[in-house]
């Protein structure tokens, strides 16, 4: 809602400076969103004028014209097309500054002299407007300073209003805050009801009473649209950021802006025989009066005659009914139609107008005759015309009740934090227009007035009284109660752990977006398809993750563009599966390596980063987590088929490491070794509670022994296969060398493990690790094949 | 016993020439040893009387005593030159850098959240989490927020079909926890929220914290010490705080929340917009089942990337998400 203070302050005026006005304004909610000056900075302009206009001899385009500035006729070389004899513009004289710093000097435009020039509404900064000179009335007084002559000592003030605020989208309302802010009483036009001189009526019908509970309309007969509208009115409109059309266009936006009431104005030969409110049909076309033509769908009220649609009702008026300056009779609308009905149609249509912005928030339902009377009056000071009675159409069952609320003190305070005494809640809510309808034993009964629609229950007239004795007012106390004490699980640990210990071993992490690209994620999961929007941002965002690996891995691509070679990188958060009809939304954790495993240093440091590396790193991490999980060797779709490890808790399947396919690493355009891992956050953030065991006093026996197995038998086997046969006292198992060499025989390895036993109870005896050792050694070859290395 | 005194000297003068450890070794094993030429003056004790005996036998026992400490001195002398040397050749240039993992570090959105989550579990709230693709009912209807409702725009929402969408707010999070819990409560929903807006001053995703108490008697007044207390601790700076009317159909009364933020030309305060918040509307509590005669409550919300960008100095909300590791790495 956009403002002029003059025009405000007509209506009410307290003593304080503009910016005092829009500091109030903003602390009672109705917040100021910028304020704008209604004309350009200039000085020496006044009201000119054009005395005489003759040709220019060496210039067709420009004419030399005399002009008065009220003490001196001058000669000024004028280019506009529609300067002539006797009319009034703003001059500026030499020695004038224009907005911009442009200073007006003597010239010669063309071999002829000028001293001053004559300007347009955008050469003085009220408008973009540069089609020809400003025309002034012919009453303005010759040689007055234009910006005194216009008033332009004047601001437009911005406010943002907040949806529910629909009382302050007009002077009226606006006023009405300051007056209880400022505590003054407003000062309204008055507005009488205009007497019928014909009995002409309207023939109203309204077939939709729940969309329209109240429709009135006046006939205005033998007007005269030729007539201009008087500047005070244009110059108010455009300061409210209105544009002029024809004087009824404008009144019907000067009584909206004013009072709060959209209103319109047909052509009554336009119309033919009566005026139906109705649902439109489906298909049914308007052309709007914008030019667009639409197809309306039965969920739109509109304003029909007997053939067709006038204008989708509340938000705008068809082209053919529309005013025109031939126009002879008017017939002119004013409504109340239901916001909910309302809602969301116009933008349905791609529209947004200043009606509908009203009409979906809520007029006051009482507003109409009010307006029709303020209108009738306007235009008939301006066009002249015979008025007839008002029709009206109301639907009581429809409209709005009339409602009381109950405002209990005690909860008042309670709310608020603070007593107020109760004769300053009574004079905030008289002020207001909230009738004190009746004196209660602990409050008041309020009668909630029709401009109003926003309150409905107690907590809105706490906000009330809480806002106009401002919320600055309020005392600041600590919030008391009980407090439960918190389950702390132990054994679960926090996602903050986690993020810290990647942190600590060289993981930047990234927040990517939760939807992404169908083509990347295609290349990393290529069997699950993404939950797609309806409304996407753009193609490149516009299916939900089902897995980190997508974001994960278009971050390496952006940082390995910009010259980052070492990328280490996790994230947490949800993937969204869908499962059927159910969606599956499932707590992730992932993360991707390339480059070098440590930044590069001067001894070691230019290490590729492999497997074994980012596997240890996950090692750690469960370790800290207190899991046991399982690295099985497996395929995905987007892994290498010889990288790729399946992640098993307790056999259960929590996640995947693995190296990036080199196809799908071709693909998405990214370079090096690229690690993965993503991880169901859910499955391994539980571990265990420590549970103390004896530490054994007795000495711990390694032996180490080196085999040859074959290439298809893994690590996993061995430790297996040991296990198994190393006895119950075995407490560590590590491999310390992998070798693999042609002397070994084709695709065969070697490798070196350390066994530890010790028992809690008593030294083990050399005969009976001997033993063990042996078992395994026996077992290894019999059941893997494996060989002793000499 | 004359030349007693002369294999002293020529003991003494042995082992100033020793220069190691094993030479030291040496010359205590020939001057002193069992065999040693001063242990075996006593043989020549027998040829002596027995007046005589103990006076010579005392003077090998000097003679003795004086190689001894002669040896024990040098032996301190070349294990000190011994270690000086080791030490020496063990010196490192301590100026080159050192190796091993670099740091990696948290993203600034995250290392928000955690600071603004250390401030409310402190003061008893509990840390709520929900989902993202949310029903319509819990994202909208249960905060009061109808179908047709203006604030609908206010909210660019994207959407799966028309009863899902992507949450516009974590307010659905507090809905679901107080509709599986009784009150009291005091939580926090801290999380990725999602707006259909893109350009220099709009993600399409971002975060947001919002909190709730509701307690049998709590007022506007909790509210304002609560939000006042946390900006101050979160800013690490007494500003000053402003409670202006504000309007969401989940809150009755409703604020937005100002900050200090420098000044204006004319020397007036410059006042930022941080947070909304509210009192909880009543009809908020009657669709979890919560008798709003019996209990009230507060709750705010703020964005966590407003918060990140003002605590940190980022000027561009963009960078947040494209993940550049030259922006990330400022904030370890």
């Amino acid at each position: 809602m956009k403002f002029s203070e003059q025009w405000l302050r007509e209506w009410v005026n307290p003593e304080i400076s503009s910016q005092e006005l829009m500091d109030q304004i903003t602390m009672a909610g109705l917040e100021v969103d910028g304020f704008e000056p209604v004309a350009g900075k200039f000085q020496g302009v006044v009201v000119g004028e054009v005395q005489s206009v003759e040709p220019h001899p060496d210039a067709d385009k420009l004419r030399v014209c005399q002009v008065s500035d009220g003490n001196k006729v001058v000669q000024v070389v004028c280019g506009a097309p529609n300067v002539r004899q006797g009319l009034k513009v703003p001059f500026a004289v030499v020695g004038a500054v224009l907005p911009g710093d442009f200073k007006i000097r003597k010239a010669k435009l063309r071999g002829q002299p000028s001293e001053g020039m004559l300007c347009s509404e955008s050469e003085v900064g009220l408008s973009d407007s540069h089609e020809g000179l400003m025309e002034l009335p012919s009453d303005a007084p010759v040689g007055t300073e234009l910006g005194n002559y216009l008033k332009l000592n004047d601001i437009a003030i911005d406010v943002d209003l907040t949806p529910n605020r629909s009382d302050c989208l007009s002077i009226k309302g606006i006023a009405r805050e300051v007056s209880v802010l400022n505590s003054l009483v407003p000062e309204a036009p008055q507005i009488e009801p205009v007497e019928a001189v014909h009995s002409e009526v309207p023939d109203i019908r309204v077939d939709a009473p729940e969309g329209c509970p109240r429709y009135l309309g006046r006939i205005l007969r033998n007007v005269n649209l030729q007539a201009e509208t008087p500047l005070w009115m244009q110059e108010k409109l455009r300061r409210s950021g209105v544009r002029s059309i024809d004087a009824a266009v404008d009144v019907t936006n000067y009584v909206m802006l004013e009072q709060g009431q959209p209103m319109h104005a047909f052509d009554r030969d336009q119309i033919s025989t009566g005026i139906v409110v109705r649902m439109a049909r489906p298909a049914e076309k308007l052309v709007l009066l914008d030019g667009q033509e639409v197809e309306l769908t039965d969920q739109t009220l509109v304003i029909a005659d007997h053939e067709k649609p006038i204008a989708i009702a509340g938000v705008m008026g068809g082209e053919h009914s529309g005013v025109s300056p031939k126009t002879r009779d008017l017939v002119l609308e004013s409504a109340y139609f239901d916001p909910i009905t309302l809602a969301g149609k116009a933008r349905h249509y791609g529209l947004h107008t200043d009606a509908s912005h009203r009409f979906e928030r809520g007029v006051d339902y009482e507003l109409a005759r009010e307006a029709m009377e303020r209108a009738t009056r306007l235009l008939m000071d301006i066009v002249g015309g015979e008025p007839g009675e008002i029709v009206e159409v109301a639907s009581a069952d429809n409209l709005p009740k009339q409602h009381q609320i109950d405002l209990r003190s005690r909860r008042l305070s309670d709310v608020l934090g603070l007593e107020i005494n109760r004769t300053t809640v009574e004079e905030i809510l008289t002020r207001l227009g909230l009738r004190v309808d009746k004196l209660l034993k602990d409050g008041w009964r309020i009668q909630v007035p029709s401009f109003r629609p926003d309150i409905s229950i107690e907590e809105d007239l706490i906000e009330e009284v809480g806002r106009i004795y401002g919320y600055n007012n309020l005392p600041v106390t600590e919030p008391t109660g009980s407090l439960g004490l918190r389950v702390n699980e132990e054994a679960t640990r926090p996602v903050s752990a986690i993020q810290n210990y990647f942190v600590s071993h060289g993981y930047q992490e990234a927040v990517t977006y939760s939807f992404v690209d169908p083509k990347v994620q295609t290349q990393v999961d290529p069997e699950r398809e993404g939950i797609a929007l309806a409304n996407p941002i753009s193609s490149d965002l516009s299916v939900m993750r089902t897995s980190l690996w997508s974001g994960l891995l278009k971050t390496v691509a952006h940082n390995q563009n910009r010259q980052q070679p070492r990328i280490r990188l996790f994230e947490t958060g949800l993937r969204f599966l869908q499962d059927d009809q159910r969606i599956d939304q499932q707590q992730m954790l992932a993360g991707v390596v390339v480059g070098n495993q440590y930044p590069e240093n001067w001894v070691n440091g230019r290490r590729t980063a492999d497997f074994f590396d980012v596997k240890g790193e996950l090692e750690g991490l469960f370790s800290l987590l207190g899991v046991q999980i399982d690295f099985i060797a497996s395929q995905h779709p987007a892994l290498h088929p010889g990288q790729t490890a399946e992640l098993l808790r307790d056999g259960e399947h929590v996640g995947w490491l693995g190296t990036l396919h080199p196809q799908v690493q071709k693909n998405l355009e990214l370079n090096g070794t690229i690690l993965m891992f993503e991880l169901s956050l859910n499955s391994i953030i539980t571990g265990y509670v420590p549970n103390f065991k004896e530490i054994s006093k007795f000495p711990e026996v390694r032996r180490d022994l080196a085999i040859i197995i074959g290439g298809d038998v893994a690590f996993a086997d061995v430790e297996r296969v040991t296990r198994k046969h190393a006895g119950e006292q075995l407490t560590a198992l590590r491999a310390f060398d992998v070798y693999e060499g042609e002397s070994l025989g084709e695709g065969n390895r070697s490798l070196a493990l350390s066994l530890f036993w010790q028992h809690p109870e008593r030294t083990l005896n050399e005969d009976e690790v001997h033993s063990l050792f042996n078992g395994v050694i026996e077992a290894l070859k019999e059941e893997l094949g494996a060989t002793l290395r000499s | 016993m004359e030349n007693l005194e002369q294999l002293v000297q020529d003991g003494l003068t042995a082992v100033e020439k020793a220069d190691s450890l094993q030479a030291l070794d040496h010359i205590r094993v020939e001057y002193l040893g069992k065999k040693g030429v001063i242990t075996q003056q006593a043989k020549t004790l027998g040829k002596l009387s027995a007046e005589e005996r103990p006076a010579a036998g005392q003077k090998i026992n000097e003679a003795k005593g004086q190689v001894e400490q002669a040896i024990n001195a040098k032996r301190s002398e070349l294990e000190r030159v011994a270690i000086e040397q080791k030490l020496a050749s063990e010196s490192i240039d301590v100026s080159l850098p050192g190796r091993g993992q670099d740091l990696g570090g948290l993203h600034p959105v995250t290392r928000t959240l955690q600071r603004i989550e250390e401030f409310f579990s402190r003061a008893g709230y509990t840390v709520e989490q929900g989902p993202e693709i949310e029903d319509d009912y819990h994202n909208f209807e249960a905060l009061n927020i109808p179908d047709h409702h203006p604030a609908r725009a206010m909210h660019d929402t994207f959407y799966f079909n028309p009863g899902t969408v992507l949450r516009t707010h974590t307010s659905p999070v507090q809905i679901r926890t107080m509709e599986a819990g009784k009150p009291p409560f005091r939580m926090i929903c801290p999380g990725r929220v999602y707006r259909c807006d893109s350009d220099m001053t709009h993600t399409p995703m971002f975060h947001q914290v919002e909190g709730l108490l509701v307690e049998k008697n709590v007022s506007f007044a909790d509210l304002k010490s609560t939000v006042e207390e946390f900006l101050r601790v979160f800013f690490e700076r007494d500003l000053q705080v402003r409670f202006r009317p504000s309007y969401f159909p989940f809150t009755e009364p409703s604020a937005e929340v100002d900050i200090e933020w420098g000044r204006e030309a004319d020397g007036s305060i410059k006042w930022l917009e941080i947070m909304g918040c509210g009192m909880v509307h009543p009809k908020v509590f009657e669709h979890c089942g919560i008798d709003a005669e019996e209990y009230r409550g507060f709750a705010f919300g703020l964005g966590v990337e407003r918060m990140a960008m003002l605590r940190y100095g980022v000027n561009d909300l963009r960078m947040f998400f494209e993940n550049d590791l030259r922006f990330l790495r400022q904030f370890r």
